[in-house]
């Protein structure tokens, strides 16, 4: 067959795998835009719902949401950087490393519905918190973990190793190596991998599915030991639950936690663009 | 804590002293018995062929090899007659002293001034004003003053590799560092940059000992009071560059510095 013709087909392989991935994509955002944008308005974002859930807004579960991720976030960041800085900077290479290393690629991988269990067993039962925010946003923050450690390494690791050689020669200890010569260049990317890990606790089910979410609770929560509402759970259950609700309401839903993962990601994206001008 | 031995105090004629030191990575012996004497305000140049332990001999002034897993050294090494391998030692006072410049120039991508101050900062040396006038100083020292005090705040990357490797120079010169090690500090540079690092070499050896590692006969033979052949981790020669490069002792160093091997 001719070379040109070769890589003509090729490239048009290519480009049709590269649409398979964006065309869905697309079309579910834009099904949810059309269908749930005529839903949005101040009163959906910021009331309470009524009418059985059939009318007024989404705020708690929009408030839930939020305290959740942030709960998760504010345990799992610290923990899971100071885990990648162990394991990247001061743990030898050795079998008890290789065998951590190989437990969070494996975490990344178990389903959210295992963390959910997991959430009810260990916080919600043993540790008595109770069906909670604290024990939801501690299940997500679990869940979020790997994400976190994985990408906080890959940072570290794209720290080159000469920073750490002249920060050494210049008679820095291991920990100011780390503390000066290594967390400020791999910050970006750390922050990066904690946004996306937002994203993915914000939109997940399963995980709050036994440890936190309300079907109702008529009051905003007052503190982390109570019930909350939540994004995801909400849009399951009026998707599920409740006969004859109006279809702009669920798909108003869906496009209120599209647009705040949305949002996040983004922000993301930005924070990165923003420090890649700067190479070494 | 200073150690002291036998005969020797701080008026000892030898910066360094190499005693019987031998390094192993692994099974793999690097160096072999190697003793040597580093005079005070001398530029001492380390050559031979590319693998025969330069670099770690270099590496073993200032225990950077210590960072390299499955290191092992034995024998000593003194500074100002304190040996740094005993278990005593302070290594950061120690490597304050010992600055190492390396073959890339490696500046962190910081600002100018921020990659002077670096190792200030970090040991709580300076601030302020101080801060200032020692970072002046420094730069002043490497000849780059001039021409960088009007943009002290811009990144250091955007410097020629020159500017970058002197800048790499003045940041140790601002922890009032003794000794200079420099392993290959000119392989990444044109040759008119190479002989302004030279000239500043020269300069800097009124207040330093500075031990050179390098590939560049020329280089070694222009730079250096005193020169180091090594072969397969054993230092074969040692003694004034003069005699080295005019009638060597040894056979091996006569066939490296006339081109016939390595
Ligand atoms: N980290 C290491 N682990 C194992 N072996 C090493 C390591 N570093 C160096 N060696 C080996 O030790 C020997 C000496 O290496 P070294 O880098 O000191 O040589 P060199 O004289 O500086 O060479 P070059 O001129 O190429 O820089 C070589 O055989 C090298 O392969
Ligand atoms: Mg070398």
């Amino acid at each position: 067959m001719n070379v040109q013709i070769k890589q003509k087909i090729g490239f048009g392989v290519l480009f049709a795998a590269t649409l398979l991935v964006v065309v869905p994509i697309v079309a579910i955002i834009g099904l949810i835009i059309t269908k749930g944008w005529s839903a949005i308005s101040w009163e959906f974002l910021f009331s309470m719902p009524k009418d059985g859930m059939r009318a007024g807004g989404v705020f708690p579960a929009i408030v839930g949401t939020f305290y959740l991720v942030s709960g998760a976030i504010l345990f799992s960041l610290p923990i899971g950087v100071m885990a990648a800085i162990y394991l990247n900077e001061y743990a030898k290479d050795n079998a008890l490393t290789r065998l951590i290393n190989l437990a969070i690629i494996n975490l990344a991988g178990v389903s959210s519905v295992v963390y959910g269990l997991f959430g009810l067993s260990l916080f919600v039962v043993f540790f008595k918190f109770g069906v909670s925010i604290i024990s939801g946003s501690l299940t997500l923050g679990i869940m979020t973990l790997p994400v976190i450690i994985t990408t906080t390494r890959e940072a570290l690791r794209a720290v080159p190793k000469s920073f750490r050689q002249v920060s050494f020669s210049l008679g820095a200890t291991r920990w100011q190596t780390v503390r000066h010569s290594v967390l400020p260049f791999a910050l970006p990317g750390i922050l990066t991998g904690a946004i996306l890990s937002i994203g993915r606790a914000a939109g997940e089910t399963a995980p709050i599915l036994f440890t936190v979410a309300a079907f109702y609770v008529p009051d905003l929560p007052k503190s982390p030991f109570d019930q909350t509402m939540a994004l995801p759970y909400h849009l399951y259950i009026i998707s599920t639950q409740i006969p004859n609700i109006r279809e702009d309401y669920r798909y108003g839903t869906a496009l209120v936690l599209v647009g705040l993962v949305l949002i996040v990601n983004i922000s993301a994206t930005i924070v990165r663009a923003r420090y890649r001008r700067k190479k070494w | 804590m200073i150690i002291l031995r036998d005969g020797l105090d701080k008026r000892t004629m030898h910066k360094i002293e190499i005693r019987n030191l031998n390094l192993f990575y692994g099974k793999f012996q690097a160096l072999m018995d190697v003793s040597m004497n580093l005079k005070p305000n001398t530029i001492t140049a380390m050559i031979g062929s590319s693998g025969c332990g330069k670099s770690t001999l270099l590496r073993c002034i200032n225990r950077m090899n210590d960072l390299i897993e499955d290191v092992s050294v034995k024998g000593s090494v003194f500074i100002d007659g304190e040996d740094i391998y005993h278990t005593y030692v302070d290594l950061v006072k120690m490597r304050r002293k010992v600055g190492m410049v390396f073959q890339r120039p490696n500046p962190f991508p910081l600002s100018i001034f921020e990659n002077v101050a670096f190792g200030l900062k970090i040991h709580h040396l300076a601030k302020g004003k101080a801060l200032e006038s020692r970072v002046e100083e420094s730069l002043k020292a490497v000849l780059l003053w001039e021409e960088l005090k009007d943009r002290l705040n811009a990144s250091a990357l955007d410097l020629s590799l020159e500017q970058k490797q002197r800048l790499c120079i003045a940041r140790l010169i601002a922890l009032k560092s003794e000794v200079l090690l420099m392993d290959e500090p000119c392989s990444a540079l044109d040759p008119i940059a190479t002989q302004r690092i030279e000239e500043l070499m020269a300069e800097l050896k009124k207040n330093y000992t500075i031990v050179i590692v390098t590939h560049n006969m020329q280089q070694a033979a222009r730079v250096s009071q005193e020169t180091g052949f090594m072969l397969l981790g054993e230092l074969v020669e040692f003694g004034l560059t003069t005699d080295i490069f005019t009638h060597p002792r040894d056979k091996r160093t006569e066939d490296y510095i006339t081109g016939r091997f390595g």
